[in-house]
């Protein structure tokens, strides 16, 4: 099955020297949306212009679960820089996403 | 099981609760029927004791025997390493991925990686297994174990409410659940998933006593059924997990009358009825070397002569050794294997703990099925545990074979200590018929003395026979009992042949002995005979003697008279007197 940001060109943006990021979420819970949110705050604040953001509905792509190992919601992996991070929760916490994407 | 079934019967009139087969051998007795159907069941314990596999046995034999599909999330293991772990089981986790009947998904689950942000839940690992139930109509499910969320994530308050709706969630999928949990330190499980489900809890122990280790199963609980409370001992062999209810201790067995043939024939004429009765149990005890195998072995050959089956557990010798042994005196033991009546099972007592050898026996005479079976010795058992869980454990060998009409024979080797004479006691009253063969030291030999200590529902001999092995078989033979006490072996020949030496001579010296007398009463008729002649001259002479006094006296008489009338003047010539005129 093809799963969508997987390809091999998705590593083109290393090149680039942008963030990789995906965001999983499920569904539209209050949950989603304040992490979300959140996010977007921080890496406009901190990333601008150097990240890719990619939204992911588990609910939408259930094999991909599996694939990336995702059990708990919100998660956000940073695939890019290494080393592979992965931020568990609503992202709230400003200093842990900051902590967690290697910026501070 | 008879008190399984009375359990059962009850169960049934009590809940009409739906349980899941678990097809684990012997699991499924003791919970009378399974596990609680689309409920959640919490297996645990501590490392090693066998939860993986026995969670990993329930959703394969769950496909193999029951056509329902099972969803397996590890936690711990990837499912290629699993996979692996029981291929030494006959389990083919691959082929039946492919077959689309098992789906093994691995969480990983890693805190060096994460990082916690804030609120979060585990929809997940919801629709994870949601979809994995679904994509293959999944009616199992094993999460083992899933409290190495906690490990990765710190956040217990989420953790322990996403739980609670975990379980609702399985509650809802309708699937039967099986939950791992690790021992903890004073609570079943580290988390206390016990909280959680609260269902059926199963809590697997491995004890390791004397360097001898056993496992053990324990239901702690199972709301809405009746189950066995014991702990019951479990096996992990090729063939997976067995557990036995070996714990029935009623005394409600059927019994047989009919008679089986110990094989020497000697041995059966000393019970009245000739013979053991059918599913009895015999000990066979003695000091060593004493021929308790070669009973044994002539045991089992006469059963398999008979077409019967016989199982040989033997504690001391291997199968070859015990054939090439037995073939000295007689015993082809060989052409009853060839033909698949005889069948031996041995194993050092040391392999494995006693409940484990219990578990062992137990699935040897079930797959076998044998009419006879025999233990030798079960003394070599005492070096894995306790007089006393040796004597638990026959108790319930012996329970279970009556129940099963099997007959048993039992050796036991005495030593002169006190302590095996313990042993022999305690199992003493728990056998029907018991044979103690003993040996007896005199004039310089060795021989061997066999009697009936106890034979139950019978009259039995009370003799003391000799009991000898030749090349051509066992027999007894009555020893010699004379004023010289218990003569046995070669001084019973010798003996035997002094006997008839000496009726011999007996006989003769009687001969000898009646002519004497004869001469004797000859010789003493002749002296008789003499005396009686010798009496009647002395008769005769004290007769004479008599007579010739009265004429003497008559004489003077006579001539007194004459004297007197002479001296008065009237004399008269002695001739003229006449006498008659006085």
């Amino acid at each position: 099955m093809e799963i969508e940001g997987s390809s091999p060109q998705d590593w083109t943006i290393a090149v680039d020297e942008k963030y990789s990021l995906r965001l999983f979420v499920a569904g539209a819970s209050s949950m989603s949306v304040k992490a979300i949110k959140n996010l977007q705050v921080i890496l406009e604040n901190n990333l601008k212009g150097k990240y890719e953001l990619e939204i992911i509905d588990i609910h939408q792509q259930p094999l991909l679960l599996q694939k990336e190992d995702i059990f708990a919601v919100p998660l956000l992996i940073k695939k890019y820089p290494a080393p592979i991070r992965r931020l568990v929760g609503d992202m709230s916490d400003v200093n842990k996403v900051l902590k967690g994407l290697g910026l501070n | 099981m008879s008190k399984y079934t009375a359990l059962k019967k009850e169960a049934n009139k009590l809940t009409t609760l739906p349980k899941t087969p678990t097809g684990i051998n012997g699991l499924d007795e003791i919970t009378l029927g399974g596990f609680p159907k689309g409920r959640p069941t919490l297996i645990c314990g501590g490392a090693g004791c066998g939860k993986t596999l026995f969670s990993l046995e329930f959703i394969v034999k769950g496909v193999t025997d029951y056509n329902e599909p099972g969803v397996f999330i590890a936690f711990e293991e990837k499912a290629h390493e699993l996979a692996m772990n029981v291929t030494s089981l006959g389990f083919d986790l691959e082929k039946l991925q492919k077959d689309k009947k098992i789906k093994i998904d691995y969480i990983h689950v890693d805190k060096s990686e994460i990082e916690e942000t804030g609120e979060y839940d585990l929809s997940g690992l919801f629709i994870r297994l949601g979809h994995a139930i679904d994509s293959i109509g999944a009616k199992r499910v094993v999460l083992d174990t899933i409290e190495n969320l906690f490990s990765g994530l710190d956040n217990e308050g989420i953790l322990r409410a996403e739980l609670r709706r975990l379980f609702q969630f399985l509650k809802d999928k309708g699937v039967t659940a099986i939950i791992t949990g690790e021992k903890g330190e004073k609570t079943l499980t580290r988390k206390g998933l016990e909280e959680y489900v609260s269902d059926c809890v199963i809590f697997l122990d491995h004890r390791v006593i004397n360097q001898i280790s056993t496992r053990r199963l324990r239901i702690i609980k199972y709301r809405g059924s009746l189950h066995g409370t014991n702990e019951y001992p479990f096996l992990i062999d090729e063939e997976g997990i067995s557990v036995l209810p070996v714990t029935s201790l009623k005394l409600d067995k059927p019994v047989a009358t009919s008679i089986i043939k110990s094989g020497i024939p000697s041995l059966d004429q000393m019970f009245s009825l000739g013979g053991f009765y059918k599913g009895s149990s015999i000990l066979v005890s003695g000091t060593a070397g004493t021929g308790k195998t070669s009973i044994a072995a002539s045991f089992v050959n006469a059963a398999c002569s008979r077409k019967e089956k016989s199982l040989y557990f033997a504690f001391e010798e291997s199968p070859s050794q015990i054939i090439r042994n037995m073939s000295s005196v007689g015993l082809d033991l060989q052409k009853h294997v060839d033909k698949g009546l005889l069948k031996f099972y041995a194993a050092r007592p040391t392999l494995y703990g006693l409940e484990m050898h219990l578990v062992a026996i137990h699935k040897a005479i079930q797959k076998f099925k044998p009419d006879v079976i025999v233990l030798d010795p079960i003394t070599n058992l005492i070096t894995v545990g306790s007089f006393s869980d040796v004597k638990s454990m026959l108790v319930r060998l012996i329970d279970f074979l009556q129940e099963s009409q099997i007959t048993v024979m039992f050796t036991a080797l005495t030593l002169n200590s006190i302590i095996n004479e313990q042993t022999d006691d305690g199992v003493s009253s728990l056998v029907d018929s018991w044979l103690c063969i003993k040996d007896i030291e005199f004039n310089g030999e060795r021989n061997r003395g066999l009697y009936v200590m106890k034979t139950r529902g019978m009259k039995h001999s009370n003799q003391v026979r000799e009991f000898v092995i030749t090349n051509k078989g066992l027999d007894l033979i009555d020893v010699y009992i004379g004023p010289e006490g218990v003569l046995t072996g070669s001084a019973r020949e010798a003996q035997v042949l002094l006997e008839e030496t000496g009726m011999v001579l007996h006989s003769n010296a009687l001969g000898r002995k009646d002519r004497e007398l004869l001469r004797k009463r000859k010789v003493l008729e002749a002296k008789i005979e003499s005396l009686k002649t010798e009496f009647e001259s002395t008769e005769e002479e004290l007769n004479k003697v008599y007579i010739e006094e009265d004429i003497k006296r008559e004489v003077i008489t006579k001539t007194r008279k004459q004297m007197t009338q002479f001296r008065s003047g009237n004399y008269q010539k002695p001739d003229q007197a006449n006498p008659k005129e006085e």
